[in-house]
């Protein structure tokens, strides 16, 4: 290397950066259009401080966000059969994880850590739409399994944030196995009467609607989350007619009675905080029914 | 028949034979023609045997979805007698995309339980192709509950491209309902049989087939998403629909291989459509050899069996 090379390189790296750091400050609101100081979302946990609408938060913000400061337990997730159809498309499914891997620094779609919300034990669950759009192989499968033995096991509340576009394709028919894994894991929370809450969160598409993100005890969605079991461009090429305004919202499935309630993420905490309260409580009977 | 577009050599030399046989209706028959006729069959059944040896997953696909296979109502009518439909879902609707009912299979009380396509205009209709609505899935989930509580064993038949992508279906909680009947088949007590007949796509298939036995017909398919559908996500291209066939491992033989079914129905050379009659026979001997096994297991064993064999797929 010469002397050259040295010396400009790290001049080259130093104005890339300049340029990046600007585009990073600031980030235009889907709601409103208008753009927003992104030190500003941090603080709202990325909801636009001009309109009320929620941005997708990180995997990783939101498990900050949702469990108390200092309560943070990190759940390890088993390994699962990797690739097990050996799938191609256009590139190999295998390179596909890897990537996602490296990008996301996350193992799959799902992480899990146990704490406290307002101060009532939980093992939370979140799903990362950003890995592989969130779609369920046999790890999420696993995920959830590990988050409702966990769940049973220190005798806390499961709470599930979904966000998937769907089946993880490229494990065929192991990713639509998944479904009556996790529907297993629902009903062993059931029989050990352990309070399970979801929050459907934007996008909650395909096969996790169609199993454990539709089976909670108390269910809540954020506005404006596209929520459903068929994607609206198959719909439409199936009915062939305009969809209804707002159609598979959090709001329009609301009030066709699929979710409890449409709930802003600046009062989450406290509702979910509130719903465990109750359902763990010494009530009537649960001692004899246990 | 109705010729797939892998079968044009067959359907060349099936119309040379109708054409010599029309020759014998206009009364110029003769022994060369006859001859003739004999030779070509021949022909006919080897070509028939070589092709259907060795299909690919794509072919099967096609074989899988022959207007002309015996479909769930062709099974019912032989195979189970003194039958009552049980219909509706006691809340919104009847789905005639599902049939189902009460009725003697092998000289025992069973419920059944399939998705029916239809064979013409009128009745594809009447049975919305075979896709299930909610209303469909919450009739199934009705009608498990009620076969456990009477000790009933379940057979269902499975066929369909999936379940129903409509704008009332997901006003209806389309995701909801088919959880709620993956939930119940994993809470029933009672002998559980399935087998896939044609098509068997992805949730609404599932739907009928967390079952204690999983059957598969030897050229139907089983799916998380159709080979078009994955093509066009994947692929971005609705033409590698045959590539992705290949690459979603949907055959009997693969999920076999991979323990997701339990067991292969052979079917007659050339497909189940060119000869009802020994699908059906052969159906009917797999579903009773299953269900002689099962009967023997107690209640509480099947349950924990049935929960264990669906805990395990993906796990090392
Ligand atoms: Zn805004």
């Amino acid at each position: 290397m010469s002397w050259l090379s040295k010396f400009v390189k790290p001049k080259i790296h130093a104005l890339v950066k300049k340029i990046e750091v600007p585009n990073n400050l600031w980030v235009k609101c889907l709601g409103c259009e208008q753009m927003v100081y992104n030190k500003d979302l941090k603080e709202t946990y990325s909801v636009c401080p001009t309109c009320g609408f929620h941005l997708r938060l990180s995997s990783t913000d939101r498990m900050d966000w949702i469990l108390d400061e200092g309560t943070h337990r990190e759940i390890e997730i088993s390994d699962v059969v990797f690739d097990p159809l050996k799938f191609k498309d256009k590139k190999k499914y295998s390179d596909r994880i890897k990537e996602a891997k490296s990008k996301s620094n996350q193992n799959d779609a799902i992480f899990l850590r146990s704490g406290t919300i307002g101060g009532q034990k939980a093992v939370v669950a979140v799903m990362d739409f950003e890995f592989m759009g969130g779609s369920m192989g046999s790890a999420v499968g696993e995920g959830i399994i590990t988050a409702a033995e966990k769940a049973i096991d220190i005798n806390s509340a499961l709470v599930i944030f979904t966000s998937s576009g769907g089946a993880r394709m490229q494990e065929g028919i192991f990713s639509l196995m998944q479904l009556p894994r996790t529907i297993i894991a629902v009903n062993k929370l059931k029989d050990e009467n352990i309070p399970y809450i979801v929050v459907l969160t934007d996008p909650t598409t395909g096969g996790v609607t169609a199993s454990f993100a539709m089976l909670g005890d108390v269910t809540f969605a954020e506005p404006g989350a596209l929520i459903g079991f068929a994607g609206p461009r198959v719909i439409q090429s199936t009915v062939r007619e305009t969809l209804p305004e707002g159609f598979q919202t959090a709001e329009y499935i609301y009030e066709h009675g699929m979710v409890d309630e449409v709930v802003p993420r600046s009062k989450l905490k406290l509702k979910i905080a509130n719903v465990i309260r109750h359902l763990s409580n010494n009530n009537v009977g649960n001692s004899a029914r246990a | 028949m109705q010729f797939l577009n892998f079968e044009k050599h067959i359907a060349d030399l099936e119309g040379k034979v109708k054409e010599l046989t029309g020759l014998d209706l206009v009364g110029e028959k003769s022994e060369n023609n006859d001859n003739e006729i004999s030779k070509l069959k021949e022909k006919i059944g080897g070509l028939i045997k070589k092709t259907y040896e060795k299909l690919s997953p794509w072919q099967i696909t096609l074989v899988a979805r022959h207007p002309e296979r015996p479909h769930f109502i062709d099974y019912l009518d032989i195979l189970v007698s003194d039958f009552q439909i049980l219909s509706g879902d006691r809340s919104f609707s009847e789905d005639r995309a599902v049939i189902a009912g009460i009725g003697t299979f092998h000289s025992r009380s069973v419920m059944i339980i399939g998705q029916e396509k239809g064979f013409d205009t009128d009745s594809r209709l009447k049975h919305n192709f075979g896709m299930v609505k909610p209303e469909g899935f919450r009739k199934i989930a009705r009608l498990l509950k009620l076969a456990d509580k009477f000790g009933l064993p379940i057979i269902t038949f499975v066929d369909t491209a999936g379940a129903y992508p409509g704008i009332g279906a997901e006003e209806r909680g389309q995701a909801e309902a088919i959880a709620q009947c993956i939930k119940t088949s994993l809470e029933v007590k009672v002998p559980f049989i399935s087998v896939i007949i044609g098509e068997g796509g992805s949730g609404g298939a599932l739907a009928l087939a967390t079952s204690d036995k999983v059957l598969m017909l030897q050229n139907s398919i089983y799916s998380v998403i159709s080979p078009e559908g994955c093509a066009s996500i994947l692929w971005r291209d609705n033409d590698k629909a045959e590539e992705a066939a290949e690459s979603l491992g949907l055959t009997a033989n693969f999920l076999k291989n991979k323990g997701v079914i339990d067991t292969i129905i052979a079917e007659p050379t050339g497909g189940a459509h060119r000869d009802h009659h020994s699908t059906i026979r052969n159906v009917y001997d797999a579903i009773l050899q299953e269900l002689n096994e099962l009967i023997n297991i107690s209640p509480d064993d099947l349950l924990l069996k049935r929960q264990e064999k669906f805990l395990r797929y993906g796990r090392i």
